[in-house]
């Protein structure tokens, strides 16, 4: 017995030894990383020279802190997180029925959705819902819908497109000029506007259908900046990096959202508010957002769907079946950037003003990272990573509270992109296959076999 | 004619910069096959380490010769570059080898919004302007060519022919190449395929720093969203010259930098970005695997 107690005391001690010099090590390594940017920071003094402050009190916490959160992980964390694995693999493993929750979760969700704009009226008040409905509401589903249309093409099709951002600046640009040189409506622009990301699409995909994978990213980030970088520059049109203002609004079967006399608000005899505009952008979001996923569901069991994901899973295979890869190719593009250019022009009309900052880089890093983080082709994980991680951000907004613990300085904005590019890369390392990991193809002969996509390599999109 | 000429100089300097990140993105694209999207954010990161020493030197130690700053500045820059992007790879990349191909991927672009957000949170959102460090100017048939100019150039064919030897001529490098043609073959036969993974990033940060304290100390000014331009240009050089050839990444560095410049001098320079994507898209589509790559070989 007594050798038995000895043992374990001596590789307690073993990992309490190991623990420390491993935080000894990522103290060591901390330093290095951190020691010229946090320990000083460059300052501009009042004859505009840079000067140095230093903050060593700073980097010394940002070391100890990750001293200390090493030496729990090795020596607390990781044992633990050993020994419930083996339990969990000694345990059998028992099918779970599907709680009620999680079959019916599309139809739950939309009933909230529906019912999100009433339910904040009613817990805040008419003025109060404004933040709510548009920063968190409407704001989410613009990107649920961006990313859902980009699922098409990187989803299904299995091509990896950077530049999804440039389909989106078309439709925007497209409803923002149309309406303000033409006075054409919301609802004719609409169509139009996709119509031509659409074709955007298809003239971005002819020349691109040689190329594969990672070469494909690239062309399609030039494509992007290519957009940004005219938008920017042609200034008779677009007005350069100015924008265009003072789009015009939507109108509900021709009502206005404004003070006239026939407008919404005095038509419906209600007091005058903004906010009534914006539950109105909501369902409208909304209902374009499910438009998406609609056509999105029943494409994937159209001949082309199919065709989608057997190109996405081997496109050597796929040739050799008769399929014509390149309007395959062409489609996914086209239908991809068609609901960009949808969510394009709805951005302007929510707006009310677009310029190229709008339509940057980041805007498509931050697509495709929901598409992927929601796990590829999956609309319920996509839509739950457009609201972790959009809502996530908006929420930083709202933290005052920190305020009182670092300080009336701190701006929790600031850090927004920061612990948004954190999260990414720690939902990525936590779930490679993202929220909701499917790639199982929809079709497939009398049953569903075990091995499926999920275990074969994705083919060269 | 001399016109034409200076800008080949103002192009071939601007080429060395962009040659130096781009064999960061071909070194590791061509041994585990990502984007290593957080490069050109390295780049920037290097760029301020070199930054943040000069001001050290400027502040506790003037008057030291401007020979020694350099060096010192491209050192700790190196340094710090390759620490970061070793934690990088062991933090983003390493748990996701193996897994699918967009995993990295993704984990690289957050990587990119981390690493220069964390610098605009550290070090504030404004322009970082330096005084210039040497400012020599030599008139050689008609045609100037700044002191900053030769350095630039100068630095980087030495760099370019250590690593030439490195790549080529050490066991190091022949482990890379082992592990770029094959990873699973190369570590049955004996090759630590993720310490050699590992010394790649860090050769390509380090390569990276240099780049960054040589445009530090061309322009005279960096700022925390300098990696993101340079960073897509230098992918675009890389893919130009063929993805995986060191040399081809530095002639795409080269292409890229007289493109640019060139174009900036008979066209507009507010089309100057547009007239290189494009030249990239036309490589592409006629030429897929660049100007010295391999052709991709389809295997079923």
């Amino acid at each position: 017995m007594a050798n038995v107690a000895s043992t374990t005391a001596s590789a307690g001690s073993e990992l309490t030894a190991r623990a420390l010099r491993e935080a000894v090590f990522s103290g060591l390594i901390t330093l290095g990383l951190f020691v010229l940017f946090v320990g000083l920071k460059s300052d501009q003094n009042i004859r505009n020279e840079l000067i140095l402050n230093q903050r060593w009190s700073l980097l010394a916490i940002f070391v100890v802190v990750a001293m200390v959160g090493r030496f729990l992980m090795v020596a607390y964390a990781q044992p633990w997180l050993a020994q419930r694995k083996a339990v969990k693999a000694a345990a059998p493993e028992v099918a779970k029925e599907e709680s009620f929750f999680s079959r019916n979760f599309s139809k739950i969700a939309i009933l909230a959705l529906v019912l999100y704009p009433p339910v904040i009226i009613a817990l805040f008040g008419v003025q109060g819902s404004l933040k709510w409905v548009d920063n968190f509401g409407v704001q989410i589903l613009i990107y649920v819908m961006l990313a859902w249309g980009l699922n098409i093409v990187v989803g299904l099709a299995g091509l990896l497109d950077l530049g999804y951002v440039a389909f989106y600046a078309v439709g925007a640009y497209s409803y923002a000029l149309l309406s303000s040189y033409f006075g054409l409506s919301f609802w004719v622009l609409l169509p139009v506007a996709g119509l031509l990301a659409a074709c955007w699409g298809v003239v971005l995909g002819f020349p691109v259908l040689r190329l594969r994978g990672d070469y494909l990213a690239i062309v399609t980030l030039a494509f992007g900046e290519i957009i940004r970088l005219v938008l920017i520059n042609w200034t008779e049109v677009t007005k350069g990096t100015f924008g265009v203002s003072g789009i015009a609004k939507a109108t509900l079967f021709g009502i206005k959202f404004d003070a006239s006399k026939d407008g919404f608000a005095a038509l419906m005899g209600l007091p005058l508010s903004s906010a009534y505009y914006k539950i109105f952008l909501f369902y409208l979001i909304l209902g374009l957002a499910l438009l998406t996923a609609f056509v999105t569901i029943r494409l994937r069991r159209m001949p082309v769907g199919r065709a989608w994901e057997a190109l996405r899973e081997d496109e050597i295979a796929c040739r050799s079946l008769g399929i014509n890869t390149t309007t395959t190719k062409l489609t996914a593009f086209a239908t991809g950037a068609m609901f960009g250019g949808f969510a394009g022009s709805f951005f302007a009309v929510r707006q009310g003003f677009v310029s190229p900052e709008s339509f940057v880089f980041l805007e498509s890093a931050v697509i495709l990272a929901i598409v992927v983080l929601g796990g590829m082709g999956s609309l319920t994980g996509i839509f739950v990573a457009a609201v972790v991680m959009i809502g996530g951000t908006e929420i930083l907004r709202e933290l005052t509270f920190l305020k009182m613990i670092f300080g009336p300085n701190f701006t929790p904005e600031l850090y927004r992109m920061l612990i948004f590019g954190l999260a990414m890369v720690v939902v990525m390392v936590w779930k490679p296959r993202g929220f909701v990991g499917s790639r199982e193809p929809t079709a497939f002969l009398r049953e569903r076999k075990a091995v499926s996509g999920s275990f074969t390599k994705e083919g060269h999109g | 004619m001399e016109y034409f000429i200076q800008q080949l100089v103002n192009g071939l300097t601007l080429g060395s910069i962009y040659g130096m990140i781009a064999i960061g993105y071909t070194m590791v694209y061509g041994i585990i096959g990502m984007i290593n999207f957080a490069h050109g954010d390295i780049f920037m990161l290097g760029g301020f380490a070199a930054l943040i020493v000069f001001l050290l030197l400027t502040t506790f130690m003037a008057g030291v010769p401007v020979v020694l700053a350099l060096l010192l500045m491209m050192i700790v820059g190196m340094l710090t570059a390759a620490l970061w992007n070793w934690t990088i790879e062991r933090v983003a990349y390493r748990p996701l080898r193996g897994s699918f191909r967009l995993a990295p991927l993704i984990t690289a672009i957050g990587m990119s919004i981390v690493l220069s957000n964390f610098i605009q949170v550290t070090q504030g959102p404004r322009n970082k302007p330096i005084p210039p460090l040497v400012s020599s100017v030599y008139d050689l048939f008609g045609i100037t060519v700044s002191l900053k100019q030769i350095i630039i150039v100068v630095i980087t064919a030495i760099l370019l022919s250590v690593f030439w030897y490195i790549v080529n001529r050490t066991p190091l490098g022949r482990a890379q190449r082992a592990t770029e043609q094959d990873s699973k073959m190369a570590a049955l036969l004996g090759v630590d395929v993720d310490r050699t993974i590992s010394v790649t990033f860090i050769m390509g940060a380090a390569l990276a720093a240099v780049a960054g304290t040589m445009y530090l100390m061309y322009y005279g000014v960096v700022v925390f969203t300098d990696g993101f331009a340079p960073g897509v240009k230098a992918f675009t050089a890389a893919v130009l010259g063929g993805i995986g050839s060191l040399p081809g990444a530095v002639l795409g560095g080269l292409l890229i930098g007289l493109i640019e410049s060139l174009w900036s001098a008979y066209f507009t320079i507010d089309y100057k970005d547009v007239a290189t994507f494009s030249i990239l898209a036309i490589v592409l589509i006629f030429k897929p695997s660049g100007i010295l790559g391999r052709p991709e070989v389809e295997k079923v």
